[in-house]
């Protein structure tokens, strides 16, 4: 039995309380789920965190799983978005040993895709992307024309688009 | 307010007032350096929550649990921080698997040393955390009071589980000053559902289209005491009942309608029921492995349907064409409204026929057999007892010949299968259950894991009696070795046991006797159920390589059953366990 391997986006809805994170993690860990990016952070409500889960793994099964998630005692609640139901977008940072004669270049791939230079020195630049992962992903390829020294991306947030509760 | 006596309270006196306004009675455990103050409340402040004091802290999980499955509340567990709280480990994980109510409190290191390797200090909270339904590590003594509520809330709800409190000393010691019943806060617990009328009313009608329909009855039945309710469907409908092993009980096994339990070591009338239904409904069952053998095989060309208080476990093992999710016997009292009488009268000649031809048997031929003796016992008291079991041989046999009238009377590790949880439930069943006669039915290897407990119930002299049906093996991997490993024994050899009889003899206030004839059965559990001052062991030397039969290799779908010992040689089985 092969099943296909996708890549999902769950949006998590949490108490925020210890232990909350270990447990959601637990159960993807258990299943042979693997955590591709995750991000944290306070809710609206500061008692509650939101969860974005990016995950890799075969769809089979993965309905149980967001059950799971759904029935531990402090989440509130555990979805699954499509990408054309929800606004997902992510950033990144990219450091780049460039010296001042082709920093032009660098500009040109950064204005084409609407990035940010947000730290400038006479040997590097960080440069920031936000956007859909494909456009990030895009940029980060051209942008390795060039030597990049550091990487850092958030993984994806999702917000569900509409009156949909995300 | 600040008249209160409670700003006189440390944090651990709080919650022995919280445990008693659950309406604890027993606590099962023992102490150690960092839940010295609690064991120090339990005597400074009033309260009539007696303390067991256990000797080995599993057998303090384990007898919590029995008193849950025997009374359906939660059962409570104190022990220290570090190897007391890891002890418990293996009898939380029991519990969770089984879906039993339970509290385990443990003592922790004082706060400022969290994380510092203290002495006995062990990461309790991350440890349990794969087998607990919830966990807490206090940070606050005013916090005692909502969390002891939300405790028991959620070990008792929806599907009921083990909810674990880790309590550093500086806040048990500390000094309380908070509200003794604060309103819980669980945003993200919600137990309770409504029934959705239009699922019951589509399992209605797939249930009036069939003509083969057969009932599978678990543990969520029992646990939400829909026992009236299952054999009312069944009676109304004509639908055989099989059951879980823990959901024995549910319909009183001498129903017409009772085919007894499925599964590995199930019946053959209700292995042959299941493959040859067109209906098949589960109440509070989670479809075990043990119980469908091969998922894709298991009622493949029946209409599935489940019923099951835990969302996630629908279409988890086996994929259902209806399901409900509910308390059972929410959901039950409402298709009630939604039946109506089925004929299904060939199908009960047929399914009458399979009992005939295929009863539950065994060789009478040589030496003392263990099914002999449960038979026996079961003529005896008229299956008028508890009993808890241990895991293996005896275990099935038991689950077979002792047939199950009463809900909450027959007590066993079912997911778990843990060894050494028979005895030690049993002292749990006899507290909650003070009236009735308990009967501990294990195996020479379980027993050693957890019969120190012997020293507890002589010390409360509890009448259990404890059946050892003694092969000298361990026998039901002996079996598999047999059947599927040419006959090649690999550790299960228990040279070296006691004498049990003996054993117990040295223990103040315990008995102990000895069975090694069929003639002598009788005369000999006589002699235990007349012996009432504390527990007492039969030791009975059994024919050491009876097998268990009938029985479904693991893995393999229910069709491939075997009804007796096969001549040809086995391939080994594919499934787990």
């Amino acid at each position: 039995m092969s099943f296909e391997q996708h890549t999902h986006t769950l949006s998590v809805y949490v108490a925020n309380r210890p232990g909350v994170l270990a447990r959601i993690a637990q159960v993807f860990s258990r299943r042979g789920y693997n955590i591709e990016s995750l991000v944290v952070s306070p809710a609206n409500d500061g008692d509650f965190s939101r969860m974005t889960i990016g995950l890799s793994g075969a769809s089979e099964g993965l309905e149980q799983i967001v059950r799971q998630v759904g029935k531990l005692v402090d989440v509130i609640s555990c979805m699954e978005h499509a990408d054309d139901t929800a606004v997902v977008r992510e950033l990144a940072l990219v450091k780049v040993r460039v010296e001042a004669e082709r920093r032009m270049e660098v500009l040109q791939i950064v204005e084409h895709f609407a990035c940010k230079t947000v730290d400038l020195t006479d040997t590097s630049m960080i440069i920031m992307s936000t956007g859909a992962s494909e456009k990030v992903a895009a940029f980060i390829r051209m942008i390795r024309s060039f030597e990049v020294v550091e990487l850092v991306r958030t993984g994806k947030v999702l917000m569900a688009r509409g009156d949909q509760p995300t | 307010m600040s008249e209160s006596p409670k700003s006189s309270m440390d944090g651990a006196q709080a919650l022995v007032k919280c445990l008693e306004a659950q309406g604890v009675e027993y606590i099962f455990g023992l102490s150690g350096g960092s839940a010295i103050p609690i064991f120090d409340a339990l005597i400074t402040i009033e309260t009539k929550i007696q303390l067991i004091l256990v000797r080995h802290e599993q057998g303090a999980a384990h007898m919590a649990d029995g008193y849950a499955r025997a009374t359906g509340k939660p059962g409570v567990v104190l022990v220290t921080s570090g190897p007391g709280a890891t002890n418990t480990i293996t009898g939380i994980m029991t519990a969770h698997m089984d879906s039993v109510p339970m509290i385990i409190l443990t003592g922790q290191t004082i706060s400022s040393m969290i994380g510092k390797d203290a002495f006995q200090e062990a990461d309790v909270f991350g440890l349990t955390m794969p087998v607990v339904k919830h966990s807490y590590l206090l940070k606050d003594p005013n916090d005692i009071p909502r969390v002891v509520k939300e405790a028991f809330h959620i070990a008792v709800t929806g599907r009921p589980g083990p909810v674990l409190r880790d309590l550093p000393k500086d806040i048990s010691a500390g000094a309380f000053t908070g509200e003794l019943d604060p309103p819980m806060n669980l945003p993200g617990y919600y137990p309770f559902r409504e029934v959705n009328i239009d699922d019951v009313k589509a399992i209605a009608e797939a249930i009036q289209h069939s003509s083969r329909p057969v009932i599978l009855a678990g543990h969520g039945a029992l646990i939400s005491r829909a026992e009236k309710e299952v054999v009312q469907l069944a009676e109304t409908i004509q639908a055989p009942v099989t059951t879980t092993f823990l959901g024995k009980g549910v319909i009183p096994e001498t129903h017409p309608l009772s085919l007894g339990m499925l599964g590995m070591h199930g019946t053959a009338y209700a292995n042959k029921a299941v493959v040859e239904c067109d209906l098949i409904m589960s109440i509070g069952s989670r479809f075990d492995d043990r119980i469908i053998g091969q998922a894709s095989r298991f009622c493949k060309d029946a209409v599935r349907i489940h019923i099951d208080v835990d969302e996630a476990e629908i279409d988890k093992m086996i994929k259902v064409h209806h399901s409900c999710v509910g308390d059972a016997k929410a959901v039950l009292q409402e298709l009630l409204k939604h039946v109506s009488a089925l004929d299904t009268a060939d199908w009960l000649r047929r399914v009458d026929g399979f009992k005939t031809k295929y009863p539950l048997r065994y060789g009478k031929q040589a030496g003392l057999k263990p099914q002999q003796i449960l038979v026996e016992l079961y003529q005896m008291t008229g299956g008028n007892i508890v009993v808890t079991t241990d895991v293996g041989q005896h275990q099935m046999w038991a689950a077979q010949f002792l047939r199950t009238s009463r809900p909450r009377d027959f007590i066993g590790s079912g997911g778990a299968g843990t060894m050494g949880f028979g005895f030690p439930a049993a002292i749990g069943a006899q507290f909650g259950r003070p009236k009735e006669q308990v009967w501990a039915i294990v195996g020479d290897g379980g027993f050693q894991m957890t019969l120190c407990e012997l020293a507890t119930a002589c010390v409360n002299k509890l009448p259990i009696k404890i059946l050892v049906l003694n092969n000298h093996y361990l026998g039901m991997v002996r079996q598999w070795q047999e059947l599927f490993y040419d006959d090649r024994e690999s550790g299960v050899d228990l040279a070296g046991n006691p004498d049990f009889a003996k054993l117990a003899d040295s223990y103040p206030g315990a008995k102990g006797v000895t069975l090694k004839r069929t003639a002598d059965i009788r005369k000999i559990l006589q002699r235990a159920m007349d012996y009432n001052d504390g527990p007492c062991v039969i030791n009975a030397e059994c024919e050491k390589t009876e097998n268990v039969f009938p029985m479904i290799p693991a893995g393999r779908p229910l069709e491939d059953m075997l009804i007796e010992r096969p001549k040809t040689k086995l391939s080994k089985p594919t499934g787990s366990t």
